[in-house]
């Protein structure tokens, strides 16, 4: 049985025995990778992990490297792609997440310093943008109908524009009312991770114990057929919208007291752009109907590992963007993979 | 009443017992009439063909009595009371229910998800997977459909297996009236065998009344108590199976299209 595998991946140089050799040899790793998806991106990133653990040795592991790596290079991200992996399963995306991220904390700020608000009120307000936000997305993607992917872009742009005018391009420190509550949010080390791991947990409980999981699941795979069988469709989707929003205040506060201060380059699209591709290297698809909470959590520790070993062992970080396009590539192959196994109803 | 001509209004099979009527229902989308003038009848327990070429307005008359959307004008009668039905969940909790041609269906689901779709069982917050397993496997055995396991996405299933699957579902709530929507569409003779099999079982129980909306009728003749003929939007033909024949629907089936023929043929 592994006599092609090994005929196809050991003798590299050797001459092949026709094309169906390897071809078996691919879409039987191909199948294996689209079954147990949420395991595949485990093991690679476990296998990542090792390769830096001997290779970065005690660069890799000192507790700074560490807390560089799950609270800044992996926890934002996990944050944000369970938001994006709720979207893309009922069908739509949110590119503008990544503007709530910087625009929650400024709203803090001028809430705060100039309009005299107490500290929690203002964190409130950080938070209920985020909502805001996701609420308007929504009203223009499923009451107006404009297409998602072109509602965020709108509204990503105008909160970037919003960031950039209200702030005059200036950074602010953390009002002096709200510095106390970043040690919940933030002031221990680890807390973005926990925060991750905890909101993973739960968002995959909600996507496959709960009604709203399986709506959600329901009106990206048949909407029409979601829609007859009595299921709020539009609830769904604006409570998504919503969600993914929320996420981007939280995670922009986290940012706020990981920086130590209130800066205008917070916002940005690398943080949905990573979200996204941490979502779909974990297994969800772009097409709705199909996702996990899970392989995205681990497609952005795949991700994180990646952002902050290269540098660690004297690699350039330039190559790493070729990495994850490359990884996209494959993911999303192996994810059309899938559905032609499942259409044959062979997996 | 004996045999009508085209029409004409046959007897119910049971007159004693009607739950549904529709009386003067019309439908139109700006300028296109897509029903004019429709009246229909069914008795408890009975099986109604309504059929009809592709256009007819069998697909708007099953959508209004649904609820997915409402007429233009005319009523719907519900067990001797008039009701306006304002949404696919009100007709449903009276006791109407459809299995579209869509199937309504959702691939990534399992069967059992399917089967309790938007009417899970839930033990707040989370749904009781081992409950809705265990009934929809009863419910399943009990109407003969036989699914190797309830776990599988619907996206395994064969198309027959996929519409005993829906239709079972809808049964699963009690309706009073189960609308089907081309329920043997793109579907070989062995597939067809486990619908028309489960409608025989349905009526056989008599809880339910049935209303089979059909393109091809010879399939649906077997299982129908009678037959409703629907062409340009209104009702042409009412008639007891036994009172008609395939023969007879093809005539006037193909009568229209000579119409519909000639008149392109003057206009031209």
């Amino acid at each position: 049985m592994s006599d092609t595998a090994e005929r196809s991946i050991g003798k590299a140089g050797a001459p092949q025995r026709g094309p169906t050799g390897t071809g078996d040899a691919l879409l039987r790793v191909l199948r294996a990778l689209g079954r147990q998806r949420e395991a595949t991106v485990f093991i690679i990133a476990v296998a990542l992990f090792l390769y830096f653990l001997i290779k970065g040795g005690s660069s890799f592991t000192s507790k700074p490297n560490q807390v560089t790596l799950w609270s800044d290079q992996v926890a934002p991200y996990a944050i944000i792609a369970l938001g994006e992996v709720f979207l893309l399963i009922c069908g739509e995306i949110d590119l503008s997440v990544g503007f709530v991220v910087g625009f929650a904390p400024y709203l803090m700020h001028y809430l705060i310093d100039f309009w005299g608000f107490p500290g929690l009120l203002g964190i409130f307000f950080a938070l209920l943008v985020g909502l805001v936000v996701g609420a308007v997305n929504g009203f223009f993607t499923v009451t107006v109908r404009v297409p998602s992917f072109i509602t965020t872009l709108g509204t990503g742009f105008i909160l970037l524009g919003l960031i950039n005018t209200t702030s005059h391009d200036q950074p602010a420190p953390i009002p002096a009312s709200v510095l106390g509550i970043g040690k919940w949010i933030n002031n221990y080390a680890f807390a973005p991770i926990i925060w991750a791991v905890v909101l993973t947990v739960l968002f995959h409980i909600v996507l496959t114990r709960t009604r709203w999981g399986l709506h959600t699941v329901s009106v990206g795979g048949n909407l029409l057929g979601a829609r007859e069988a009595g299921i709020h469709v539009n609830r769904i989707k604006y409570g998504n919208f919503m969600i993914t929003g929320l996420l981007g205040s939280l995670v922009g506060l986290q940012q706020t007291y990981y920086t130590n201060n209130i800066t205008p380059t917070a916002g940005s699209y690398q943080w949905m752009f990573y979200a996204v591709t941490a979502a779909v290297i974990g297994g969800t698809a772009m097409l709705g109907g199909t996702g996990t909470v899970i392989g995205a959590f681990f497609g952005a520790v795949v991700l994180g590992i990646l952002l902050d070993g290269f540098p660690l062992i004297g690699v350039s970080a330039d190559p790493l963007n070729i990495i994850f396009g490359g990884a996209i590539l494959v993911s999303m192959v192996a994810n059309v993979q899938l559905t032609r196994l499942r259409e044959r109803g062979q997996s | 009443m004996t045999a009508t001509a085209p029409g004409g209004q046959a007897a119910p099979v049971n007159p004693g017992g009607e739950v549904l009527r529709c009386e003067h229902i019309s439908k139109s989308y700006g300028v296109v009439t897509a029903l004019t003038d429709v009246n229909l009848r069914l008795a408890r327990g009975e099986v109604l063909g309504l059929i009809g070429d592709n256009g007819a307005g069998k697909s708007t008359l099953l959508k209004i009595l649904c609820g997915f959307q409402p007429p233009t004008s005319g009523r719907i009668i519900l067990e001797g009371k008039p009701v306006v039905l304002k949404s696919v969940d009100q007709a449903r909790s009276l006791g109407i229910d459809a299995v579209y041609q869509d199937l309504a269906l959702v691939n990534q689901l399992t069967v059992f998800q399917n089967m309790f779709l938007n009417r899970e069982k839930v033990r707040w917050p989370l749904v009781r997977n081992q409950a809705m397993r265990k009934e929809a496997r009863e419910h399943l055995d009990e109407m003969g459909v036989h699914i190797p396991s309830v776990n599988v996405p619907v996206a395994q299933l064969s198309g027959g297996q996929r519409q005993a699957v829906a239709v079972a579902r809808s049964v699963f709530s009690d309706p009073k009236i189960l609308l089907l929507d081309e329920p043997l569409a793109a579907m070989g003779v062995k597939e067809g065998a486990i619908i028309l099999d489960l409608i025989t079982r349905l009526k056989r129980e008599g809880n339910v009344s049935i209303i089979i909306i059909a393109h091809n009728y010879a399939h649906v003749l077997e299982v129908c108590d009678r037959i409703n003929l629907i062409q340009g939007g209104q009702i042409t033909l009412d008639k007891r199976t036994d009172e008609t024949s395939a023969e007879e629907l093809t005539d006037l089936v193909v009568a229209e299209y000579r119409r519909a023929l000639e008149e392109r043929q003057r206009s031209a």
